[in-house]
């Protein structure tokens, strides 16, 4: 009893003397990503790549020692207002980047750019703050949420699709999921269904599905959803029949290894395919696979873009971020080779950029991975631009 | 006797003392954010007492307390909602806005969380044993599930809100004015409770812990005792969350998840059932480990898991017990 | 209708995947009188061993059984270690200490397997889908799960009326001083049936496997539906169990398909589509709330 007591009280000890030493100069970067629950791989990718450009300037950005703090927000937004919170309080930290999921970003993002500190998304862009929440603190390096879907919904409309089944989790970004397909997409909705959030069994809506007679199904379940959802299918025989269409959430290399043969052929809509055909993204990959041995996911992409546009303004800065109005500048002139080609910021900040989409394949070495199918579109503008007033 | 009852004290007032003092500790030590770590705790501490009245004291294994915390906090959140969207609250019967007002918005989410504790637990107290800790589970997950399908209020998403609400005088968006609110209402609410527990009324509700059949057959309505008791935890829940909802400026269903219920009961578990003090010491010790692990650990739950364990089996008195050398509920 | 019909068979087999799990868990909650939050995190063990055995033999069956042996004996060691000590506690003491259980296996899963979910297939001889109804086509494997399931279902049946270890368990759940004054190893029955439960819980979650993701967290969900069951069917009855399960399930999957769509007979498309989708997922626990308000202890209480 005794020493339980003892080990409790040198726990509680130990943490109060235990804020760790930095080095002086560095600029810290903060990071609050989700590296535990089912959706870890998404901060873990998204981490790995952001870590990909520091070490491969070994520890510094555009030029200027960096400090990277990362820590699990475990896809509580609670949680990250929490961290976000020790960030500013206790490290003194004045760019935050890694917030994977928009309502995680929703909780912190408002609170922090109105604190003065510069965030940068690599993956959440709610449509709030592309729109009517914007500002000039918040830069976003991966899309407004709606691109991928506003993409596929091109593809579908353009594919001559008319009669299309879609499907998503009852919840905001299903809903602007659904919307974004629609946006782009013309014909005929044969059902628009909502699932549970974190369903696992969809067989009662593929029974339905199956007795709409559609011509294409359109979805966005991330996660592991996705693959119940995608496996499901196959198992039907739906696959067959009805192709399968939906955002690259569902289809990154790393959850296609746990979808297999069910998902070959699919068509997704992305901003970033490993077989892009640019100097940096080639480069990237390359490095990206030796350093960790996997093939890199979209997330890792945007993570190592995010790096990057980071660096590039903090090399104009000469790492001097007290002034800050000076680095905002710097960082909305988007002077890097970004990973996807063409890329800049327009006028609330979020990319400027080409979206494909791209069909599930078998690679030679037996692994499931993706290729570009089709330009949807050139140099998109998501839809909230015009709502954004400084 | 005397010197455990003195040891009693002494612990009361230390930790009094220190969460008197920590904003100026921490100050001292230049880390602002451990006002921050400590308002929730204070929070969870105060969520933490209300669960032990009737876990420790009234012995009704309640597995949805966070029921009535996520519904406190859901009242700020959509007052301060249709502030921020300049929207009407209700349009019919009487037309009500939303509110930033702390006095109003904070009672209000006193009595509501108290109604539907009186609603839920009106029906849970029919059962006992497994059946109760069942049923209180389905209705916080009914709860839950109902909070997410609330599209209007942000769905799973949750709502942010764009500031604390307002109290004369005090500022309440100063974070350290906030720490000495959160004080001063754990230390009314325990003051509230000790009164409770040592009146007639908890004599009662520990009667029936002990036996229920004889307390029933010496002629004593327990379920109503029981109702009520069960009504001022689910009220002293939602000053819990509305305050937590203050804190982070942010409601969502997650705070309605069964597993924040668990998290709760580990509190009072490891602070020491059945005291007021424990489960203080508890929502400090869990907070602090989580703090304390994460940062060294991803997987610190692989941790926590196996503590909790051992915890259960071998130092079943928690914190509370092992500092004062007291058995548990014999205050 | 034909839909109709289909979304019956999709109810049953959430049914009998629930009865596994609820089998196992009644007699532990009946018996042992333990409230153990993790059993799902067996389900889920059993799920991850015949995924990871898939992978490296390809054989299904193999699967299968090594993942039944491996989780029974999985379960028999967590009885010795942990649950034990907890017979004579009170729920609360059991619900924590099992509660710790869970967040010790979810995150075990997460440090040998990764974080990302494993993959595993359906054999590829139940691959296919067959018209059982005309119009309907419906995949094999899940006819071979109700299969199973209902098997499993007539086995623990026989079990508990024909031989002599199911009747001292069966006396055992309805008075257990009883049985231990008739000189029968209680010890020895507890960790047998624990091991059961467990087995009938991998059962379930390697036949799970191929159909949903096999990830981390993946037993907490039906768990939670697992309770439901168990709660009313009446706490130690395998007969309440099988009916609550099938109950369950059938609620579960037509509230999906058939609410909605009632409200679309009042509501805007959208706004029905909304709502419905809330009150199903709401329905089971609101089903719950009514039978224990009804009949407090259940359907088919095993004792009083």
């Amino acid at each position: 009893m005794k020493r339980f007591l003892l080990i409790m009280i040198v726990t509680l000890a130990v943490l109060f003397v235990s804020s760790p030493v930095y080095s002086a100069d560095a600029v810290k970067i903060g990071m609050v990503t989700t590296l535990s629950t089912k959706a870890g791989y998404l901060g873990e990718d998204i981490r790995d790549g952001f870590k990909l450009a520091i070490n491969q300037s070994s520890g510094k950005l555009g030029g200027v020692s960096v400090e990277l703090l990362v820590d699990d927000d475990t896809r509580k937004p609670g949680k990250g207002k929490q961290i976000a919170d020790r960030f500013i309080k206790r490290d003194g930290v004045k760019i935050m980047t890694g917030i994977v999921f928009s309502n995680v970003a929703m909780a912190v993002v408002p609170k922090v750019v109105r604190d003065g500190v510069i965030y940068v998304s690599p993956n959440a862009g709610p449509s709030a703050l592309a729109g009517k929440q914007c500002h000039k603190n918040y830069f976003n390096t991966a899309w407004q949420n709606d691109n991928l879907h506003e993409a596929t919904g091109s593809y579908v409309n353009e594919a001559g699709y008319e009669n299309v089944y879609i499907l998503a989790p009852n919840y905001p970004a299903g809903k602007d999921a659904l919307a974004g397909f629609k946006r782009f997409y013309k014909g005929n909705i044969a059902g628009e269904v909502y699932t549970k959030l974190g369903q696992s069994d969809y067989a009662a809506e593929l029974a339905a599905l199956r007795a709409a007679k559609p011509d294409a199904v359109f979805f966005f379940l991330p996660g592991g959803m996705g693959i119940n959802f995608i496996k499901q299918y196959a198992q039907a025989g739906l696959n067959k029949s009805i192709p399968l269409t939906g955002p690259a959430f569902s289809f990154d290399e790393r959850l296609l290894g746990a979808v297999g043969e069910a998902a070959v052929g699919v068509i997704n809509g992305s901003q970033w395919s490993a077989d892009l055909d640019n100097p940096a993204n080639k480069q990237f990959v390359a490095a990206f696979r030796k350093a960790y041995g996997r093939t890199p996911t979209l997330y890792a992409s945007q993570g190592y873009d995010t790096a990057l546009a980071i660096g590039a303004a903090l090399k104009a800065v000469n790492g001097d971020i007290s002034d800050m109005d000076a680095f905002r500048s710097a960082l909305k002139k988007a002077e890097f080779a970004s990973v996807r080609g063409n890329f800049k910021f327009g006028s609330n900040q979020h990319p400027v950029q080409d979206i494909y989409v791209r069909k599930v394949v078998k690679g030679a070495d037996g692994k499931y991975t993706n290729v570009i199918h089709k330009k949807a579109f050139t140099n998109h503008v998501d839809a909230y631009a015009s709502q954004c007033k400084y | 006797m005397r010197f455990i009852k003195n040891r009693r004290t002494l612990i009361t007032g230390a930790s009094f003392l220190f969460f008197l003092l920590l904003p100026l500790i921490a100050s001292a030590l230049g880390d602002a954010y451990l006002v921050t770590l400590f308002t929730r705790i204070l929070i969870y501490a105060l969520a933490a007492v209300s669960l032990d009245l009737i876990l420790g004291y009234g012995g009704m294994n309640s597995l949805g307390h966070t029921a009535f915390f996520g519904t406190g906090a859901y009242v700020v959140g959509i007052l301060a909602f249709h502030i921020q969207e300049e929207t009407l609250f209700l349009s019919w019967p009487i037309e009500l806005s939303g509110s930033s007002n702390a006095i109003l918005v904070w009672l209000l989410a006193v009595l509501f969380s108290a109604f539907m504790s009186g609603l839920i637990g009106a029906l849970s107290l029919r059962t006992t044993g497994i059946q109760f800790i069942m049923i209180t589970l389905a209705f916080a997950q009914m709860l839950y599930y109902l909070f997410v399908s609330l599209e209007a209020y942000g769905g799973d998403d949750g709502i942010s809100l764009w500031a604390r609400n307002k109290l004369p005088i005090f500022d309440t968006a100063d974070d350290t004015s906030f720490y000495y609110l959160c004080l001063g209402f754990l230390v009314i609410f325990v003051f509230l409770s000790y009164r409770l527990v040592h009146s007639h009324f908890g004599r009662v509700i520990r009667g029936a812990k002990q036996n229920l059949q004889r307390m029933q057959s010496l002629g004593f309505p327990i379920y109503r005792y029981q109702l009520v008791c069960f009504i001022i935890a689910g009220a002293g829940a939602g000053l819990a969350g509305a305050l937590m909802a203050n804190q982070s400026e942010f409601v969502s269903p997650g705070l309605l998840h069964w597993t924040h219920s668990g998290e709760m009961m580990i509190m009072v578990l490891l602070g020491g059932m059945g005291t007021l003090i424990g489960p203080i010491l508890g929502a400090t010790a869990l907070l602090l480990l989580e703090e304390f692990l994460s940062v060294y650990t991803e997987h610190w739950m692989a941790f926590l898991g196996p503590f909790l364990i051992i915890v259960v089996l071998f130092a079943k008195r928690g914190l509370y017990g092992l500092l004062t050398g007291k058995e548990v509920n014999d205050e | 209708m034909l839909l109709f019909i289909e979304q019956l068979f999709n109810g049953l087999q959430l049914g009998v995947m629930l009865f596994l799990m609820s089998a196992g868990l009644t007699l532990v909650f009946g018996i042992m009188r333990v409230i153990n939050l993790a059993h799902g995190s067996l389900y889920m063990m059993g799920a991850y061993i015949a995924a990871t055995v898939v992978q490296h033999s390809g054989s299904f069956i193999l699967a299968l059984l090594t993942a039944l042996a491996a989780t029974a004996l999985l379960g028999m060691l967590i009885e010795v270690i942990v649950l034990r000590r907890l017979y004579k506690r009170d729920h609360l003491d059991q619900v924590l200490a099992t509660f710790g259980l869970i967040l010790f296996f979810n995150e075990l899963t997460r440090i040998v397997w990764g974080r990302q979910p494993l993959f595993m297939d359906v054999p590829g001889w139940l691959s296919e889908t067959i018209e059982i109804i005309p119009g309907a086509p419906y995949p094999s494997y899940r006819l071979a799960i109700i299969s199973v399931g209902i098997l499993a279902a007539v086995f623990l049946y026989l079990m508990f009326t024909r031989t002599r270890l199911g009747m001292k368990i069966r006396a055992g759940a309805a008075n257990r001083e009883m049985v231990a004054a008739l000189g029968v190893n209680i010890t020895l029955l507890n960790t047998l049936i624990f091991g059961l439960g467990a087995l009938l819980a991998a059962l379930a979650g390697a036949m799970a496997g191929p159909i949903l993701a096999v990830e981390s967290g993946m037993g907490e969900s039906i768990l939670i539906l697992t309770f439901v069951v168990i709660v009313i069917g009446g706490i130690g009855s395998i007969r309440g169990a099988f009916i609550g399960a099938i109950l369950v399930g059938i609620v579960e999957t037509l509230g999906k398909f058939a609410l909605p769509l009632l409200l679309r007979l009042m509501l805007p498309p959208a706004s029905a589509d909304g709502t419905g989708a809330s009150l199903a997922s709401m329905s089971v626990y609101i089903l719950m709330a009514a039978v224990l308000i009804w009949r407090p202890r259940g359907l088919f209480p095993a004792h009083d």
